[in-house]
């Protein structure tokens, strides 16, 4: 099995150290495996007249996982459909119990897996809050005083009495969500929610995660989202096949991810998994126009794109290439360095500054920009994709759609009798 | 390295503490017990949310049952006569009875209905069942102040055995309870469960001396054997002694003596038993098989 931990490495530009910290979660060696019977039997009649032990099939869900997970850390958990990650987060959160191996948790766990799995459709906003509260573990009292600042963040204050069943899908999980971040529970367990609500409140949860990471809370986020990965998380652990593949950077275990996604692709000599890509995004940010660095565009301002990378091995023949998608991941628009600008080669120790001027036709709302490098001119030989180098958002008047275009309209109205 | 970050970690280092994995109380007495009270009462309430009587409704069940038995035991089998006090005395056992069946019936496929919360939070399982028993009991006190009503009003003047009440309703609950978390955690397993209570209830409302007391003298002695089997039998016969008719005999007097109460208390004390065991046994494995 081969584990390789990257978490020292150079590529770590994560900022806390967490070594001074304790360990909150603790897994070594757990195992669990599900026997799923050929015919599953769920009758006593079955049962009786099954003579012989009905045929089992052994579903090793998790093999031997073991990590460690420090106070404060943001922890992501990535891996293909069936990789054992949710099977993972039932067993820390008591769901499941191991078949082998031990886990050890300090301090308090949100008991959920999922947003809003505790929700009574036919009860109030206001008894649901108290009821969620309370399978978080706080006591009655606490969890009714906390209606008021739920119900803000989720703003959802008008609709207090109104029963949730009558509520939209979207209300439904900004109120699931609110109550979690509001349970002072230490440890969030948190399987792939950055998918929900309108682009306004995934801004806000962005902004709740961005605080989460900053914070004493210990956040273990489940998803498929390499993005939110790289974005947010100190570190990260790669499960494929219910065995822990990688452990550390978290973009270099975002990568790692997509070649496993990608296994069918034919890959580069020599680049074997695990090894800091080729080359790396060391920098990127927009400017405006005096040349200074910009989170925030104004609509229909040029952006001023910029990156700076660095070559760690010899790379024949690279092409470079970006994406900004929009919080829907619908990719709106993207370029490359034009043939004319490229190098031969690039060399290792080499640094590359990116600057370009994009017309910004964005329509308003929050932007990931996506970065693919590949070498020999070839798109299907990936150096590395990096599914978040930079986001920005694009402020100013609302439009439909995801781009604006100049346009030039005209009516005109022929007569249609005298009146 | 563990070792080393713990030792050197600050004095208000959380301490590790094992996680066992789901069981039947997990999280903690309070929880638990916040737990049951909000699920109990929000239960309570929506059962007769949108209902235009209310809860007048968890009345009228018994009520009915209650009337058919009466025109049937009194007008076309005449027991009036031998039995004194007999309509209190149905009206009483109805109430009892139905609280049994009703605390049952509910549990038997409680932990089913209730999927999502077992599979994808980590919720005490034992509360579910549990749960469904005070939803009941609540119903019972209910009920019992219209049983009060109705005996003061036909007549039968307030004695002070009464206040023995809860010494028959301790085991009735016990019992139900132990049944219920078999039944729930069974149901489980094997879904036809539900559907054999269903009957099993039916053929114990007649298998308990609810219609008619076990001291009848047309009652045959296997039949008065069989029913000294059943523990609702004895809890019916004391609070027959306490609440409707002081001569009437105690349940020991009316099974024939102690050594007569012996299976009874044994098979009372196997389902709590049992029921304690299995789903204690099977709360882990719950969130798997369902």
């Amino acid at each position: 099995m081969a584990v390789e931990t990257t978490q020292d490495g150079p590529a770590s530009p994560r900022g806390r150290d967490f070594d001074a910290e304790p360990v909150v979660i603790e897994a070594r060696g757990v195992t669990k495996s599900f026997r799923l019977p050929v015919n599953k039997i769920s009758s006593l009649k079955e049962q009786i007249t099954t003579f012989s032990r009905p045929d089992y099939r052994e579903l090793h869900a998790l093999r031997d996982v073991s990590f460690e997970i420090r106070r404060g850390e943001f922890f992501g958990i990535v891996g293909r459909n069936g990789s054992g990650k949710s099977t993972l987060l039932k067993v820390l959160a008591s769901i499941y119990a191991a078949d082998g191996g031990r886990v050890r948790m300090a301090g308090r766990l949100a008991p959920f897996i999922e947003l809003g799995v505790g929700f009574n459709p036919e009860l109030t906003a206001r008894e649901n809050v108290e009821l969620n509260g309370v399978m978080m573990g706080l006591e009655r009292r606490q969890a009714r005083s906390r209606l008021g600042a739920v119900l803000e963040f989720a703003e959802l204050e008008e609709f207090v009495d109104m029963k949730l069943k009558n509520y939209s899908s979207g209300m439904l999980v900004r109120l699931a969500f609110s109550v979690m971040i509001q349970s002072d529970a230490e440890i969030l367990l948190i399987d792939e929610v950055l998918a929900v609500g309108d682009a306004a409140f995934q801004q806000k949860c962005a902004d709740v995660f961005h605080e989460m990471r900053d914070s004493e809370r210990t956040v273990i986020l489940v998803t498929h989202d390499m993005g939110a990965v790289e974005h947010y998380c100190h570190r990260a652990m790669l499960l494929h096949d219910g065995e822990v593949r990688a452990m550390g950077d978290p973009g270099e275990v975002a990568r790692k991810y997509l070649r496993l996604n990608f296994e069918s692709a034919p890959s580069s000599g020599g680049d074997s998994l695990g090894e800091v890509a080729d080359i790396v995004v060391e920098d990127a940010w927009l400017e405006d126009e005096s040349a200074a660095r910009a989170t925030n565009v104004e609509k229909g301002r040029d952006l001023h794109f910029c990156a700076e990378l660095e070559a760690k091995r010899d790379v024949e023949g690279p092409t470079f290439g970006f994406t900004f998608a929009n919080p829907d991941g619908v990719e709106v628009m993207g370029f490359g360095v034009p043939k004319g600008e490229l190098p031969e080669r690039v060399r290792a120790g080499q640094r590359l500054q990116i600057r370009s001027k994009i017309e910004n036709r964005l329509a308003p709302g929050r932007y990931v920009v996506r970065c693919w490098i590949h070498r020999n001119r070839n798109i299907a030989d990936i150096v590395l994709y990096s599914p978040h180098v930079l986001d920005f958002v694009v402020f100013g008047k609302d439009e439909p759609g995801v781009a604006f275009f100049e346009t030039e309209v005209r009516m005109e109205i022929d007569g249609g009798g005298e009146r | 390295m563990n070792v080393q970050a713990q030792t050197q970690a600050p004095p208000k280092a959380p301490e590790l503490r094992e996680v066992r994995g789901p069981s039947a109380v997990g999280g903690g007495p309070r929880r638990f017990f916040d737990l049951l009270w909000l699920i109990s009462t929000t239960e309570f309430k929506k059962s007769f949310h949108g209902t235009a009587f209310g809860y007048l409704w968890s009345l009228v069940r018994p009520l009915i049952l209650f009337g058919v038995l009466l025109v049937v035991f009194t007008k076309i089998i005449r027991f009036e006569g031998e039995v004194l006090h007999y309509p209190e005395l149905l009206l009483l056992n109805v109430v009892l009875f139905g609280f049994f069946q009703e605390s049952t019936g509910a549990a038997v496929g409680s932990v089913l209905a209730n999927e999502g919360i077992v599979r994808k939070t980590q919720f005490p399982r034992l509360v579910i069942p549990l749960a469904s028993v005070v939803v009941a009991f609540f119903t019972l006190l209910l009920n019992l102040v219209a049983v009060f009503a109705f005996i003061l009003l036909s007549g039968i003047d307030p004695m002070w055995t009464w206040l023995l009440l809860p010494v028959v309703l301790l085991p009735l609950v016990l019992l139900s309870t132990g049944l219920s978390l078999l039944l729930s955690a069974l149901n489980v397993r094997f879904r036809d469960v539900a559907l054999i209570w269903t009957v099993l209830s039916t053929v114990l409302l007649y298998g308990s001396p609810v219609i008619y007391p076990i001291t009848l003298q047309v009652l045959p002695n296997t039949v008065r054997d069989i029913l000294l089997v059943n523990p609702i039998t004895l809890i019916l016969e004391q609070a027959r002694y306490w609440i409707i008719e002081p001569t009437a005999p105690t349940a020991v007097e009316a099974a024939g003596g102690w050594l007569h109460v012996v299976p009874a208390t044994l098979v009372f004390i196997g389902a709590c038993i049992l029921g304690a065991w299995v789903f204690k046994r099977e709360a882990p494995k719950i969130a798997e098989r369902l």
